[in-house]
């Protein structure tokens, strides 16, 4: 909402500023607003677009010249104010010897960096420019310059303030709850509380309701509580509007159209109260109110044809209807440039039904913005009657006998307050008799003692309960006079188990040196089938967004990998080669039997079925882990050749997130896409699948346009459990004997089971088994077969062992993976 | 038993000045050992089973008993000598071979180190981590919902009724249908009803998570970024604790004497309502009415919004069962990225979202 100050000023005496000028401390003014809530997103005037000398100047004389092209400029000489005229050249000629105008000197810039210098133009030097109202940012006239009243200012005076360019404009964000901000009535009012000044609110007399202005039946009073008409005759349809509404019209962000709808806009950022003009001469019988009938169509004032819906407030006549209530008037009722005789509705619309209505048409309008948020039904009538006057006034119109009414006010409701209410919730002293004053100030009427009987005003259906209250009494206080003070929680036991191990997965990971990212959760179904998934993959089975950012990306991911990747080819095309990332966040798996969502009252706690009910109905959101990587793990250097990141990186990520919880982590390998059928790793634990890691398949790889090798990792972090106390080792200080044992084990066997059988073996004392050499070599081994060479430690918890014992549990161990894995010892 | 005949000649190599003669030889064969290889050589001919003084200690039986002594004293005093010689020396040439060769092995140490290049966590997860400490050290619990939420725990719960704008698809991510009561969670404060709904007052918790909204992505705005939502419900809680709360985090966040404000607003699940404002991190509040010093950042206000609070309102506790004549609360919720934003100069949103890693790497490990 943007507030001209002296606008303002005209309904609470403003501090004055303390510089040169007449107009009031906007800067005050706005930290008073701040502190009492209204948002001020800035504090500009038309003047800023302006730089350097722009002065009034006399027009002493002039010649016209035609010219060879057919036009005939006018070569003028101009007093500024300086001992000589100025020789100035101008095209138009709306203007006479004596006239006031509008210079712009050499060096000022105009709106839109528009320089002006003396310049050499149709023979002469023009020192100068004579400005129209649009040169100047301040109306769309370009027909002529601007010429001012006699008497406006002495020629060489500063023009930005003869236009009151200078004035300051507030422009404010009002929050929803206060709708009655949305006019300068209402911000005065605000204005005038936090300044603690007086408020003057606007009050002409008005006639008695007599039903003449226009016959109206209102057939859904819960849609329209209130409707009044007033009626105009004898408009001159040509009358301009008065400069003075223009420029607060435009200083306020509307363009002025003409006069009669720029009356009803001036009134109703006056007043806050929306109004709508209609042809009189077009209108066909009554005019009433009522929902649209289904198949309806109406014509808005923007020419677009719409379709009714049933839950639409309409007005109509007798031809059907004639206006989106309180949105947007129709087209064949429009008033136009022949329209003499005017009827001028101010209404009272269900705040809920106009929002769905916007909502619905996608037609945000200046009147729909005040209904949604709720207008004053007091003030239909003073702005039925501003609008007559003020047309009365710059038209020449009649008012026409008559002031019709359907409905009736509502009365709000009282309140009962606790008069030491606002300092319990504030915690801060505030007296009662503090209370009634700024209770008064927002308008309500207060009657009580220590329980105080409430009645909110009518601009505020804001005010229903005693919070309410509260709040009005401690923001016009101060928030600042809050005071701070720390609660005293009963004593806490810190994180959760889980919210630690997660943040030891997400350190580790870090420590093995991926970068952490928060990829995005749309995704695009066609990552589906890059990924080579299956038609009945659960993982295809993902929510939609049903009014998604990007139409390409309507899917909540059902795995992080899809944005990993995203992001790690991002990484790459901006120059990264090698590249390591890691995140940790929630997937959404839809259950396929969710049941649909219940809607509790809010009036009491839900039941305890509604509440399982409404997380029935949600998906599934698993946390997982994921960490994607490609290119070198460890670069080339002095120390020697690169290592490139390969499957076994993968596992070994998944490894540091198990280790984190201190978990066994089986690993198999498996066929799982998106990953290489035949460098995929299953990660298990205590059986169950919890993720895959491993390199990508090749495929997958050419589809998302992946660096080559590209290996990923994923895990199910809500499978691992916060590792339980550890169970501390005890520690034998006698020497250990070391062993290796190199086995030949046919292909196909894995290295995992034949350490387990070795250790199975191996019997109490093996202390480590390190797997620390594998080979291929047919000559050596032979065709089908992989040699394995382990390092086995074994130690007694009591004794020196002595070789020959620990050779005897080797031989054991060897004999297990001999019997159990098809091992043989190789020679 | 006829006496034994004895060499009446004293043998030459038990000689005084033989003795001494070799001595001397040793000695100077010694010190004209260059390396340890030669010491070696020397120490063969002269302290070795053939050397002279070994050679004549054998011909000391040959002596008349009553001089033997006299000469294995000589003797013996000799060979100390020349032992203690060689060790001389061999110390010598031991201390100057390893200064040689240390000098030999000396590195260049400002070589590059990591041959594996570390990784680092995203500020928005390490600044949660820290509001979540800040609070935890007050007795606060960590609480956590599902981002995938129920219209009724983001909106209804929180007196957000059902026309209210926030809830059209300008603002808010629907999931399924426009209608199905899910959506993408706008807010952390779902979180607030949950916890209300399953816990008995009193009640402190704080909450970090993601949400999402219908923007788009810009320098200052992301569809999906973070908030930190606190609450606490309890026995005479006022929005005197709310501000001393808000300022605790402020200076944990950014350090002593940062200047917060308490601007009322509006939202419809706190009343009163108000909005944190932090004195601008740019300008610091010099910008304001001072055109020749704008600044972008606050737009010249000199604050910049840091999130919204205010004390819950009674009618949300009712709808979570909680009797607000008994029990009242505050609730706040900041954004986290802009706290980044704050405490360590991030200018574009964007660069939060991308996922680029010079973003991250900037941020190591700190926790």
């Amino acid at each position: 909402m943007r507030t001209p100050i002296r606008w303002l000023g005209e309904f609470v005496e403003l501090p004055a500023s303390a510089g040169p000028g007449t107009q009031p401390d906007a800067r005050l003014v706005a930290d008073a607003l701040v502190r009492v809530g209204l948002e001020i997103e800035r504090v500009d005037s038309a003047a800023d677009a302006i730089t350097g000398p722009l002065v009034l100047g006399r027009v002493v004389s002039f010649v016209d010249e035609p010219q060879r092209n057919g036009k005939v400029i006018r070569w003028c000489d101009v007093d500024v104010g300086e001992a000589q005229p100025r020789g100035i050249v101008c095209g138009a000629q709306n203007f006479a010897v004596g006239d006031v105008v509008v210079v712009a000197l050499p060096g000022a810039v105009l709106p839109g960096g528009f320089a002006i210098s003396a310049r050499k133009t149709y023979g002469h030097v023009s020192d100068g420019m004579i400005c129209s109202a649009r040169e100047l940012g301040i109306g769309d006239d370009h027909a002529g310059i601007l010429v001012l009243p006699a008497g406006s200012g002495e020629p060489g005076s500063d023009a930005l303030d003869a236009l009151g360019l200078r004035e300051s404009v507030l422009d404010m964000a009002v929050t929803p709850d206060r709708g009655y901000c949305l006019s300068m009535r209402g911000i005065a009012r605000e204005a005038a509380a936090a300044l603690d000044r007086r408020f003057t609110d606007i009050a002409p007399p008005l006639p008695p309701v007599d039903g003449q202005a226009y016959p109206i039946t209102v057939d859904d009073p819960s849609g329209c509580d209130l409707f009044s008409a007033r009626a105009v005759a004898g408009l001159d349809p040509a009358a301009a509007t008065p400069a003075w509404m223009a420029q607060r019209l435009r200083q306020c962000g509307m363009r002025p159209i003409s006069l009669a709808v720029d009356v009803a806009n001036y009134v109703m950022l006056e007043t806050g109260q929306p109004l709508h003009t209609f042809d009189r001469a077009k209108l066909t019988g009554a005019i009433g109110v009522r929902r649209a009938a289904r198949g309806e169509k109406l014509v808005t004032l923007d020419g677009v044809a719409r379709a009714l819906d049933p839950d639409d407030l309409v007005v109509t006549d007798d031809t059907g209807p004639i206006a989106l209530a309180g949105v947007m008037g129709g087209a064949s009722t429009d008033i136009d440039e022949a329209s003499t005789d005017i009827v001028l509705e101010a209404a009272h619309w269900h705040p809920a039904s106009i929002s769905r209505a916007v909502r619905r048409h996608k037609l945000p309008s200046e009147a729909a913005k005040r209904f949604e948020r709720g207008v004053d039904p007091a003030i239909a009538g003073v702005a039925l009657q501003r609008c007559v006057d003020l047309l009365v006034e710059h038209g020449g119109a009649r008012a026409v006998d008559g002031y019709t009414v359907v409905g009736e006010q509502p009365v709000p409701a009282l309140i009962a307050l606790l008069a030491t209410r606002p300092a319990d919730v504030a915690g801060m002293v505030i007296g009662r008799d503090a209370v009634v004053h700024r209770l008064e100030q927002v308008g309500c009427a207060v009657d009580g003692a220590d329980v105080l009987q409430v009645r909110p005003p009518s601009w505020r259906p804001d005010l229903t309960d005693p919070a309410d209250l509260v709040e009005e009494v401690v923001r016009l206080e101060g928030y600042e006079r809050i005071p701070s003070q720390l609660p005293t929680p009963p004593p806490g036991r810190g994180l959760t188990g889980e919210q630690r191990l997660r943040r030891s997965v997400s350190r580790a990971l870090a420590a093995a040196g991926y970068l952490e990212v928060l990829s995005s959760v749309f995704v695009s179904p066609t990552v589906h089938d890059a990924f080579g998934l299956p038609a009945d993959d659960p993982r295809r089975r993902a929510a939609r967004v049903a009014n998604p950012l990007s139409d390409t990306e309507p899917e909540l991911r059902t795995s992080l990998l899809p944005g990993l990747l995203a992001t790690l080819l991002r990484n790459v095309g901006r120059g990264n080669r090698s590249v390591a990332l890691f995140e940790m966040g929630s997937v959404y798996l839809p259950r396929p039997d969710a049941p649909p969502m219940p809607r509790p009252a809010v009036t009491s706690r839900p039941s305890e079925e509604e509440l399982r009910g409404l997380d029935a109905a949600l998906p599934d959101q698993p946390r997982h882990a994921g960490a994607v990587l490609c290119g070198d793990v460890e670069p080339a250097g002095w120390w020697g050749r690169a290592r490139v990141a390969d499957w076994s990186d993968a596992v070994a990520a998944a490894r540091a997130v198990a280790a984190a919880a201190r978990a066994n982590l089986e690993v198999r390998n498996a066929v799982y896409p998106p990953w290489h059928p035949g460098r995929c790793a299953e990660l298990r634990l205590d059986g169950r699948v919890i993720g895959h890691a491993g390199e990508l398949h090749p495929r997958t790889v050419a589809a998302l346009g992946l660096p080559d090798r590209t290996c990923a990792m994923e895990l199910d972090l809500d499978a691992l459990q916060p590792p339980p106390p550890a169970q501390a080792p005890v520690l034998s200080t006698f020497p250990p004997v070391l062993l290796d044992v190199a086995l030949v084990v046919p292909d196909g066997v894995p290295a995992a089971d034949v350490s387990a059988a070795l250790r199975a073996g191996a019997g109490p004392l093996l202390e480590s088994l390190r797997l620390f050499d594998v080979y291929a070599d047919a000559t050596r081994v032979g065709e089908g077969y992989r040699s394995m060479a382990f390092a086995l430690t074994f130690r007694a918890p009591d004794r020196t062992l002595t070789v020959a014992e620990a050779m005897t549990f080797r031989d054991e161990a060897v004999a297990r993976a001999v019997s159990e894995v098809g091992a043989r010892l190789r020679g | 038993m006829s006496p034994q005949a004895f060499d009446p000649v004293e043998p030459h190599a038990l000689r005084p000045e033989v003795i001494t003669a070799e001595v001397e030889a040793s000695t100077a064969a010694f010190e004209a050992a260059r390396s340890l290889e030669e010491l070696k050589a020397a120490r063969l001919a002269h302290i070795g089973d053939r050397s002279p003084l070994a050679l004549a200690n054998r011909e000391i039986g040959a002596l008349p008993p009553a001089a033997r002594a006299a000469a294995g004293q000589r003797l013996g005093v000799a060979r100390t000598a020349v032992k203690a010689a060689h060790d001389a020396r061999e110390v010598h040439l031991e201390t100057e071979r390893d200064e040689r060769v240390l000098v030999e092995e000396a590195v260049d140490v400002t070589l590059p180190t990591p041959r594996r290049p570390g990784g680092a966590r995203h500020p928005l997860t390490s600044v949660a981590e820290r509001i979540s400490d800040v609070f935890v050290a007050m007795g606060y619990e960590v609480a956590e919902g599902p981002e995938v939420e129920a219209e009724w725990y983001n909106f209804d719960a929180l007196n957000i009724g059902p026309d209210h704008p926030a809830r059209s698809t300008m603002d808010t991510l629907f999931v399924g249908t426009e209608d199905s009561g899910i959506v993408l969670r706008t807010q952390t404060s779902p979180v607030q009803a949950r916890m209300m709904l399953t816990r008995e007052p009193p009640i402190y918790v704080i909450c970090p998570g993601k949400t999402f909204r219908a923007d788009e992505l810009d320098a200052t705005h992301s569809p999906v970024f973070h908030q930190v939502e606190g609450l606490a419900v309890d026995v005479g809680i006022t929005m005197a604790h709310l501000r001393g709360t808000l300022d605790n985090l402020a200076e944990a966040m950014f350090g002593d004497g940062v200047i917060t404000r308490l601007r009322p607003s509006y939202f419809p699940f706190t009343e009163p309502s108000a909005e944190v404002d932090l004195v601008c991190f740019v300008c610091h509040g010099e910008s304001v009415g001072n055109p020749d010093r704008p600044c972008r950042t606050c737009n010249s206000e000199g604050w910049i919004e840091w999130g919204g609070c205010g004390a819950v309102n009674p009618r949300v506790l009712i709808a979570c069962g909680i009797d607000p004549e008994i029990y009242s609360g505050f609730a706040f919720g900041m954004g986290i990225e802009r706290t980044v934003m704050f405490r360590d100069n991030a200018t574009d949103m964007r660069d939060m979202v991308e996922g680029d890693v010079r973003f991250t790497a900037a941020f190591g490990m700190e926790a």
